[in-house]
């Protein structure tokens, strides 16, 4: 905030003088009520370790994750178990493949899913929502309407139709979910921006000269933050789940890659024949990503709008 | 702690005490740790007696009677000793409180909308009352609630039964409170701020109404408020607090006229008085450039009327035909009641919102022909000053920022260096700290943060600014701290103000000229001692003799001028003969009542003898 000039440099000192005198600003309060919630605090660590884990978990692999171990291949049940000798950690999946290097690359892939689609909702989502909120009337019908239709038919089918019409593969699974992520996220943008374009300030903003694009940059976005922060923690693990689901349903994303929701398919395929840690193993990280996530968004709902709760 | 006791009448001859507090203590545990919010408060209600609480915001006044009536929010506590009738009620049982409010005790609030349960038909929710406490069948009850809505004079009160809250207006609302309160005639008639939110001519007519239940059911009323005005005309005794203590308690007579407490006499001296010597400014308009010339403005809004499906649009003329002009270094006040189109008026002048017809000219050029640039370029000389300090604040904003930002539109040349400089000066001038220059609006009070709003239309030495309502909001003493720095301002850079108010004793302090609107039309527009003093127009009349005047003596004595019906609604074409009512049965419909000149720089709208237009 401070500048380098000498005033600044004499106002600083002043600052410092009377002490503690620093605003504390909505995003500190917002940040101090976020550490100060254990499970949130927690999520995030173990989040985290996850994260870790994709980044450096290769390091420690023996196998890759398209080699075949020619020598457990027929007998999963018996040789292909978890061992560190053998340096199958979680042990192969129903080939012989690694499926400590599989897990790792399918969580990498399922996170990465997460957040890019996310990211693509925030972008589309925010830009089309403040655009119908802010203009308003007949722009605004139009561009709400064309919202609505897209939401009338159905998610799932539009993304397997995409993949099915244009091929399997990251591109297009990430253009898939994206397309339809930032419809919701449009809604609640559009909603708030309403709300906040007939607040006083806006007012005061334009009485005062500043352009409309400059009330959008720096009143109205900025306002929309904490909502946006908190929908897109939770969209992250939406999205992990429809992605899952398309893995699950054999769609996503091709061989050697794999997704979790294509490794916990091929485990709940084989459960019956004595290969349970194919199913468990996957499901483990699934559901510690989508939960972990799904409390941290709590979290910062908690701390961003105190009212709400 | 220390207040002074005046030996009353009341107390030296002492009545049945319905209600009694003695040393209360309520705390609140915070974030920040326990908050002592009352501090040893003692009271005592006497039946058939108006104890007025008086207070600014934070007093502990109204948290005094939630923690005695069981109220508080969670994390509140209360310790001491409530006695109604005798019997102890702090912390008593929520089954026995439940008994007691709404049967002994009656409670209206500040807010009647929030108050009434927004989808319960107005019948039910006063049958629910008499069902919990009397056990009333079903007709028996509907009569005795037609009774009461009666007695509190709601016209047509059977058709009021079956409307929902949102359908009355805030009058209505606060009568149907006040019958609701009394419906099991309680022995004590709590009333937390109950006409802060009206209008003052609404205000004059419940206060009338509470008077009335006081002396003719004995109904003892604690009557918690901020406004010494109130006080003067309702209450026998008076109880001041400040931050959770009592500083002087005393008979109304005593506290008004010879207060002891030095705190006590600055909140009387900070209430404006519509009575008082004029400060009479020395301003001569004939002296003065004219900057801003407003000719016959009219704003249309489209409202949708219900009508099913295919709901048509209906227009609201908002304004309607004002006309006015202010010149150089003058304070125009625009007073009106709630709705009367005086803030889509200040807007319109801003080009805020678009005038369907009439002219705004700004130092002789119209400002409706400007295109986007010289529009900008011209905004620079009008500035605005809000209401609500808070909402008129970025609340992401550092207070430097939100002051800065109209320097940043401007004079983009200047260096971070000279605008840190810059909003430093103004911080000072509008007698704002330095070390508050990186604090965030919601760690001020109501009063810095007005202080913010002054110093960002300020930046930029505008020609004029409109303050709309801008101390509508604050407390009394800081009201007075506003107004000062506000004629300080005009004084030092030759400002030309709008300055638009409800409160007439305000715009009456601020003014040189006043406007009196009603329902978007000009009713009267002179100097404002001609105004205040010698009032032309049967609404204005009507006006000023509903603002309370802190003295109950003068106050006690006063005839007030009622005028007859409600307010009419603004969608009735009709509504602009509610003063010409002669013309409007003789079916001579034709143009709008005029302004007519009655004195030098004096014009009255058309009207009827005042006579036939009062209740």
């Amino acid at each position: 905030m401070l500048g380098r000039s000498s005033k600044a440099a004499k106002v600083a000192e002043e600052l410092s003088h009377y002490g503690g005198v620093r605003g504390r600003s909505l995003a500190r309060d917002a940040l101090q009520r976020f550490l100060s919630n254990k499970a949130a605090i927690f999520c995030v660590f173990f989040l985290a370790a996850i994260v870790l884990f994709v980044l450096f978990g290769p390091a420690l692999a023996k196998w890759n994750n398209e080699e075949i171990d020619w020598a457990v291949l027929g007998d999963i049940a018996a040789q292909g178990m978890p061992s560190v000798q053998s340096g199958h950690y979680f042990g192969t999946d129903e080939l012989g493949r690694d499926l400590y290097s599989r897990t790792i690359q399918a969580t990498g892939t399922s996170l990465m899913v997460g957040l890019i689609g996310t990211a693509m909702a925030l972008v589309v989502g925010t830009t089309w929502g403040v655009t119908a909120g802010y203009l308003g009337g007949r722009v605004d019908s139009i561009m709400m309407r064309i919202v609505d239709i897209l939401y009338s038919v159905p998610i799932t089918l539009v993304v397997i139709l995409i993949l099915v019409v244009a091929g399997r593969s990251f591109t297009t699974l990430f253009i898939a979910l994206g397309s339809v992520s930032w419809l919701t996220m449009s809604r609640i943008v559009r909603a708030q921006t309403l709300a906040l374009k007939n607040r006083e300030f806006i007012e005061a903003a334009r009485a005062g000269g500043v352009s409309e694009l400059m009330i959008v940059v720096r009143h109205i976005i900025p306002n929309l933050l904490g909502v946006l922060i908190v929908y897109a923690s939770l969209l992250v693990p939406d999205l992990i789940f429809a992605e899952s689901f398309i893995s699950f349903l054999g769609l996503g994303i091709s061989e050697p890659y794999t997704s979790l929701g294509a490794l916990i398919s091929e485990g709940a395929g084989t459960m019956g024949y004595g290969t349970l840690w194919q199913l468990l193993v996957p499901l483990f990280f699934y559901v510690s990503i989508t939960f972990t996530m799904f409390f941290i968004g709590d979290g910062l709902r908690d701390a961003l709008d105190p009212k709400d709760r | 702690m220390v207040y002074v006791m005046h030996s009353t009448r009341k107390i030296a001859n002492p009545v049945m005490s319905v209600f009694t507090i003695e040393n209360l203590r309520v705390t609140f545990d915070t974030t920040d740790g326990v908050v002592e919010a009352v501090k040893d408060i003692s009271l005592n209600v006497a039946e058939g007696e108006c104890l007025g609480i008086v207070g600014e915001s934070g007093s502990g006044k109204s948290q005094t009677f939630l923690a005695a009536l069981g109220l508080l929010a969670v994390n509140g506590s209360a310790s001491g000793s409530v006695r109604l009738c005798g019997q102890e009620i702090l912390n008593a049982s929520r089954i026995d409180l439940n008994q007691l409010r709404g049967n002994d005790v009656g409670m209206i609030f500040q807010d009647p909308l929030t108050a009434l349960t927004p989808h319960l038909r107005i019948g039910q929710q006063m049958a629910e009352v008499l069902k919990a406490h009397r056990g009333m069948s079903n007709r028996q009850s509907r009569q005795l609630c037609l009774a009461w809505l009666d007695r509190v004079r709601i016209p047509d009160a059977a058709a009021r039964l079956k409307q929902y809250p949102h359908e009355l207006s805030g009058g209505m609302r606060q009568r149907v409170m006040i019958a609701m309160a009394m419906l099991c005639e309680p022995k004590l008639l709590i009333a937390d701020e109950p006409t802060t939110a009206l209008d003052v001519t609404v205000q004059a007519d419940i206060l009338d109404l509470m008077s009335e239940m006081q002396h003719q059911h004995g109904t003892a009323i604690a009557l918690v408020t901020h406004d010494m005005g109130v006080v003067a005309r309702l209450c026998d005794r008076v109880q001041v607090m400040r931050s959770g203590e009592c500083v002087e308690r005393g008979s109304v007579e005593q506290i008004f006229a010879a207060s002891q407490n030095a705190y006590t006499r600055s909140l009387l001296e900070a209430m404006p008085r519509l009575d008082s010597e004029l400060n009479r400014s020395s301003f001569k308009a004939g002296a003065a450039k004219q900057v801003l010339d407003v000719q016959d403005i009219k704003i249309d809004f489209a409202v949708k009327s219900s009508g099913g499906l295919f709901a048509r649009r209906t227009l609201l003329r908002a304004v309607d035909g004002v006309s006015f002009d202010l010149h150089e270094g003058e304070t125009l006040g625009i007073v009106g009641e709630s709705g009367c189109g005086k803030s889509t008026l200040a807007r319109a002048v801003l080009q805020l919102l678009k005038t369907t017809s009439g002219n705004v000219a700004w130092l002789g050029t119209n400002l409706q022909q400007l295109d986007k640039q010289a529009l900008k370029a011209a905004r620079r000389d009008m500035q605005i000053v809000f209401q609500d300090p808070f909402a008129s604040l970025d609340p992401r904003m550092t207070i430097a920022d939100s002051i800065a930002e109209p320097l940043r539109t401007y004079r983009s040349e200047l260096s971070r260096r000279e605008i840190r400089q810059c909003v430093g000066d103004m911080m000072q001038r509008v007698g704002l700290e330095p070390q508050l220059i990186n604090r965030y609006p919601h760690e001020l009070s109501g009063g810095q943060n007005q202080r913010v709003g002054i110093a960002r239309a300020m930046i930029n030495r505008p020609r004029m600014i409109v303050c709309d309502e801008a101390v509508s909001a604050l407390d009394v003493s800081v009201q007075a701290q506003i107004m000062d720095l506000l004629k300080d301002l005009q004084a030092e850079y030759g400002l030309s103000m709008l300055f638009i108010s409800h409160d007439l004793s305000v715009v009456g302090e601020m003014s040189d000229r006043i406007m009196v609107i009603y329902m978007g039309r000009v009713v009267e527009l002179g100097r404002s001692e001609v105004i205040c003093q010698h009032p032309g127009h049967p609404y204005t009349q009507a006006l000023i003799s509903a603002v309370p005047i802190p003295d109950p003596r003068v106050e006690r004595n006063r005839e007030r001028i009622r005028l007859a019906g409600e307010l009419p609604s603004a969608i009735d074409p009709d509504s602009a003969f509610r003063f010409l009512p002669s013309r409007l049965s003789a079916k001579v419909i034709g143009d709008p009542p005029q302004l007519q000149q009655v004195g030098e720089g004096h014009f009255v709208a058309e009207h009827d003898p005042v006579d036939s237009l009062l209740a």
